[in-house]
């Protein structure tokens, strides 16, 4: 550390601290002198916290897990952006370059009530999980391989379905909303599976069950301001939160009809 | 499910989604009631434009026997009250879902107009009111003549704090326009990353016809143009 062509800054962090979910919480001012430009924002918090381990106080909290920008653990709200200063680009990716020396930063958690906090900048996002859990799959028989290219799938929509399945769940999106909302990331979810032949059985009662677990979960709902997409490590574009209205819409309208169906075929 | 629930969790009013739906719809309505209306009053620069606001008036009064215009005003009230129900569900939502704010957010996308809806929407509200007691029934019109728009108009223009109040309303609209417009697209599900610049200029553009077609009555009034 240190070395290489990175020079060092000095840094001064005001970090949200708080003990657990049910406290309150306030921010406590660190020094960080001689900070390598070469460390990652995280490199940069480990090595804070163990100089809080040298002086024997408790370490902040973080959430983190690959390092490598794929796994969605990670995230900070810095300096009023969630992942920093830089578009496109998680937490973990973030090196400390893009600081200037002297800098003050202010590290915050993700805030929605859909994420309680767990611990200082730690937050519980298992809300997106259960979203997931409600519409995020397709039923698929079990039994050998399906042959690769046996169902063709147009190429705008494969590459729509890509796009999409970009998001890594990281809730940066909802972080980013001033309304607390988690339209980006549901309808990120849909759009996956809905632009596929594979996830058509599911489209309109994945639509229905994941907006209401969305709502359930005590998210916001969309305006429109587009901060979501500006804040997605993984830039997913604010139109699949139209597809996704466009596909609750048409699963509402059709649900009688579902049932109806539903009904005849248990009747025999 | 075999009840018919209209609000509650599951259903469609009861949803975000669906409540939005409800104000892009209602917004769409009431963006082609000001735009048609914008358009009507544009008489006043016909030639002789007492007539022509009197008889477009009475056309008005007696469109389908009479009923016509009842027809569209309970439609208009039925829509703002729809638009102003979800617009404040969803807001009481979405204040819920940030109990705790953060000490620095930094906007990048969002826009003025975006973050001023409601407040544009609830002085809009005002100004409506203000509006329909002006120019519709005359209660607050000093000098308020029955069936002839025009000269309500005019005189009551020649008030400059009336039209002062009404142009910033009208730039309020515009505002409130130049997001709602996009933002009902978006709602309505009609969004294509091609289109999404076009749609935003779009908005931008009718919001500003709207507006300057608007504020030229009390300017043109103020001006000595119309009298
Ligand atoms: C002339 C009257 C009005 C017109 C033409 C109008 C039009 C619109 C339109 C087209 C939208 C977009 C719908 C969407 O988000 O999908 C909208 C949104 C909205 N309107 Fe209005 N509106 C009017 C009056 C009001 C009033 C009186 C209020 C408040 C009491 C209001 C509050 C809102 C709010 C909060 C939104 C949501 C903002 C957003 O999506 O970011 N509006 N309006
Ligand atoms: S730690 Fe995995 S994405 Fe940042």
């Amino acid at each position: 550390m240190g070395g290489g062509t990175g020079k060092n800054l000095n840094l001064k962090l005001h970090v949200w601290r708080q003990k657990g979910p049910n406290v309150e919480g306030q921010f406590v001012t660190y020094d960080a002198p001689g900070i390598s430009t070469e460390m990652s924002f995280l490199e940069m918090l480990d090595v804070v916290n163990e100089r809080l381990a040298e002086k024997g106080e408790e370490g902040i909290a973080f959430d983190h897990d690959c390092r490598e920008g794929i796994c969605g653990t990670c995230g900070i709200v810095i300096d009023g952006r969630p992942h920093g200063p830089r578009p496109r680009t998680t937490t973990c990716q973030l090196h400390m370059r893009s600081f200037a020396d002297g800098d003050e930063l202010v590290l915050e958690p993700w805030r929605a009530k859909g994420f309680p906090i767990v611990k200082d900048l730690m937050v519980d996002r298992g809300s997106l999980d259960r979203i997931i859990a409600t519409g995020g799959f397709i039923t698929a028989p079990t039994g050998t391989i399906p042959d690769a290219n046996a169902i063709p799938v147009p190429k705008e929509n494969a590459d729509i379905a890509m796009d999409a399945a970009a998001c890594i769940g990281c809730g940066a999106c909802v972080a980013a909303c001033p309304n607390a909302s988690a339209m980006l990331f549901t309808a990120a979810k849909i759009t996956h599976l809905a632009m596929f032949p594979q996830g058509q059985p599911e489209r309109s009662s994945r639509a229905l069950r994941m907006v209401a677990q969305m709502d359930a979960e005590g998210f916001g709902s969309c305006t429109n301001h587009g901060e979501c997409e500006s804040a997605c490590p993984k830039g997913i574009r604010v139109e699949f939160i139209a597809r996704m209205n466009a596909d609750f819409v048409v699963a509402q309208v059709t649900k009688g009809r579902r049932e109806a169906q539903a009904g005849d075929s248990s009747a025999g | 499910m075999s009840t018919v629930a209209l609000a509650g969790p599951g259903t469609f009013l009861g949803s975000s989604i669906g409540k939005k739906v409800v104000m892009a719809v209602t917004g769409l309505m009431l963006f082609g009631f000001v735009l048609g209306h914008m358009a009507g009053n544009l008489q006043v620069y016909l030639p002789h434009p007492e007539e022509a606001m009197r008889s477009y008036a009475l056309f008005l009064h007696g469109f389908l026997h009479g009923a016509g215009i009842w027809v569209a005003r309970l439609g208009l009230l039925a829509a703002a009250a729809l638009h102003i129900w979800a617009a404040t569900s969803l807001t009481i939502q979405n204040k819920e879902a940030r109990p705790v704010g953060y000490r620095q957010w930094v906007g990048w996308e969002s826009t003025y107009a975006s973050r001023t809806m409601r407040w544009s929407g609830v002085i809009l509200l005002s100004f409506i009111i203000f509006h329909l007691l002006h120019l519709t029934t005359g209660q607050v019109h000093p000098q308020f003549e029955d069936m002839n728009p025009y000269r309500n108009l005019v005189t009551g223009f020649q008030q400059l704090p009336v039209s002062i109040f009404y142009i910033l309303s009208m730039v309020l609209l515009g505002m409130h326009l130049a997001h709602g417009v996009w933002s009902m697209l978006q709602t309505l599900g009609l969004s294509h990353p091609r289109y999404k610049k076009l749609a935003q200029k779009a908005a931008v553009a009718f919001a500003s016809l709207v507006v300057l077609g608007n504020i030229s009555f009390p300017i043109a009034v103020l001006a000595g143009i119309l009298k």
